[in-house]
């Protein structure tokens, strides 16, 4: 199962990030957990620094925007 | 070439509408009619092509320049970047952490941030059309000077002292990497961008920029606009002193209340300032309903303790107040012309 982790401290765009990871996850059928993280100590260690970011399994694969589909599919299937 | 939306205002209030330019209500339809018409269209126009030109600027960039810098270059880099750097409001805690892990003094840190709201393409396009380009001037000095002399007092008064532990600690530790030489961020690469993944990025920048502020724009030039129609020429002049040395602080703490970004408030400065109240005096009044806000205030107690959000807040206070006094004094210039 993956872990995809929502870097953010609570903007309307992280909120609309999660959904959509999730929604594509079930569409898939991929089985996946999704957090929404947002200590500020813990965004710093990803060194994250423009929300919504996004990291897959501890890794950080995207920040700054609300990914696309496309982007999301491919976590997803990688 | 602005001349057509007074044209485009005169022909709908007057004509179509058929109200009458001596009435304040055909005054205020007018303004209202006037401003809303150019500053959308200036703010699609200049928006469109300011994104173009920063597509390839993003903060990790914007982060190693600041680093590479010495102190008194670094106010002046922080303030910049904070003008022309975009980022959204809900980024300020992450955008704080990753510049304070990365080791740059919290005073450069927080000249970014405290011109952050202040400056922004938004607001330099509605002084220029709306107050002139030396007033626009003006403005930028004012906004830059508040986030480099705030940063330089903070950084005097040793305010990382009180930032939070976990805050404290990441910043010493990358503070003596730097010192050492070992802890230098390499500036990334600029992505190389094809003209049309910049259109594509201007174009999504606009959206979400006009879709954000075009009811601020409405409310704020609504306001100005019944301002300018309901209240008599002069009567700041009258009822206040003109100029008087308390009008100031008395404009900063009206200010404090009052929360708007910089395009809701910059109509309203057009009315106030075109009514009699002193240049130095309106632009107090708006950095301190603009960059001393309650919820940014809010979101830097995560990182920061109450002691060093108070002395924030009186460094921006004392700031905006030396700000008023002093363009008070050399206000008669920046009007002339507009």
């Amino acid at each position: 199962m993956k872990l995809v982790e929502v870097l953010g401290t609570g903007c309307a765009k992280c909120v609309k990030t999660a959904e959509s990871i999730e929604r594509v996850a079930s569409e898939l059928g991929v089985d996946v957990k999704v957090v929404k993280e947002t200590d500020p100590a813990r965004i710093m260690e990803y060194q994250v620094m423009s929300t919504p970011g996004v990291a897959v399994d501890g890794k950080v694969v995207h920040s700054g925007s609300i990914p696309h589909r496309e982007q999301i599919v491919s976590w997803l299937q990688g | 070439m602005l001349e057509i939306f007074t044209l485009l205002a005169n022909w709908l209030s007057y004509d179509v509408i058929g109200l009458s330019p001596d009435t304040r209500l055909g005054a205020s339809v007018h303004f209202f009619i006037e401003d809303t018409t150019k500053i959308l269209f200036l703010l699609v126009a200049m928006i469109y092509v300011i994104a173009l030109i920063r597509a390839s600027l993003n903060l990790e960039r914007v982060r190693a320049y600041i680093q590479r810098r010495n102190r008194f270059a670094g106010y002046l880099f922080g303030s910049g970047f904070g003008a022309i750097t975009p980022f959204c409001s809900c980024s300020s805690i992450p955008l704080f952490l990753g510049f304070t892990s990365a080791g740059i003094p919290l005073g450069i840190t927080m000249a970014f941030l405290f011109t952050s709201p202040i400056i922004n393409e938004v607001a330099v396009i509605m002084l220029w059309g709306l107050l002139g380009w030396k007033f626009t001037l003006a403005y930028v000095v004012v906004g830059m000077a508040v986030g480099m002399i705030g940063g330089l007092l903070l950084d005097t008064l040793r305010g990382e002292r009180w930032l939070k532990d976990f805050a404290a600690k990441a910043y010493q530790k990358a503070a003596a990497e730097v010192e050492a030489g070992t802890g230098t961020i390499e500036v990334p690469d600029a992505p190389r961008l094809t003209f049309s993944e910049r259109h594509q990025f201007a174009k999504q920048e606009l959206a979400e920029i006009v879709g954000r502020i075009w009811k601020w724009v409405l409310i704020g030039v609504g306001l100005g606009a019944a301002l300018h129609g309901f209240v008599p020429d002069n009567w700041f002049a009258a009822n206040l002193g003109s100029g008087q040395w308390w009008n100031v602080p008395a404009a900063v703490v009206a200010g404090l209340p009052l929360y708007s970004n910089a395009t809701g408030v910059i109509p309203v400065m057009e009315s106030l300032i075109m009514k009699g109240l002193p240049v130095g005096t309106t632009l107090a009044f708006c950095m301190s309903t603009v960059a001393a806000s309650f919820p940014e205030f809010v979101m830097l107690k995560q990182v920061m303790t109450f002691r060093l959000l108070l002395l924030i807040f009186v460094i921006l206070l004392a700031n905006f107040m030396v700000v008023g006094w002093v363009i008070n004094l050399v206000g008669p210039w920046l009007m002339v012309g507009h």
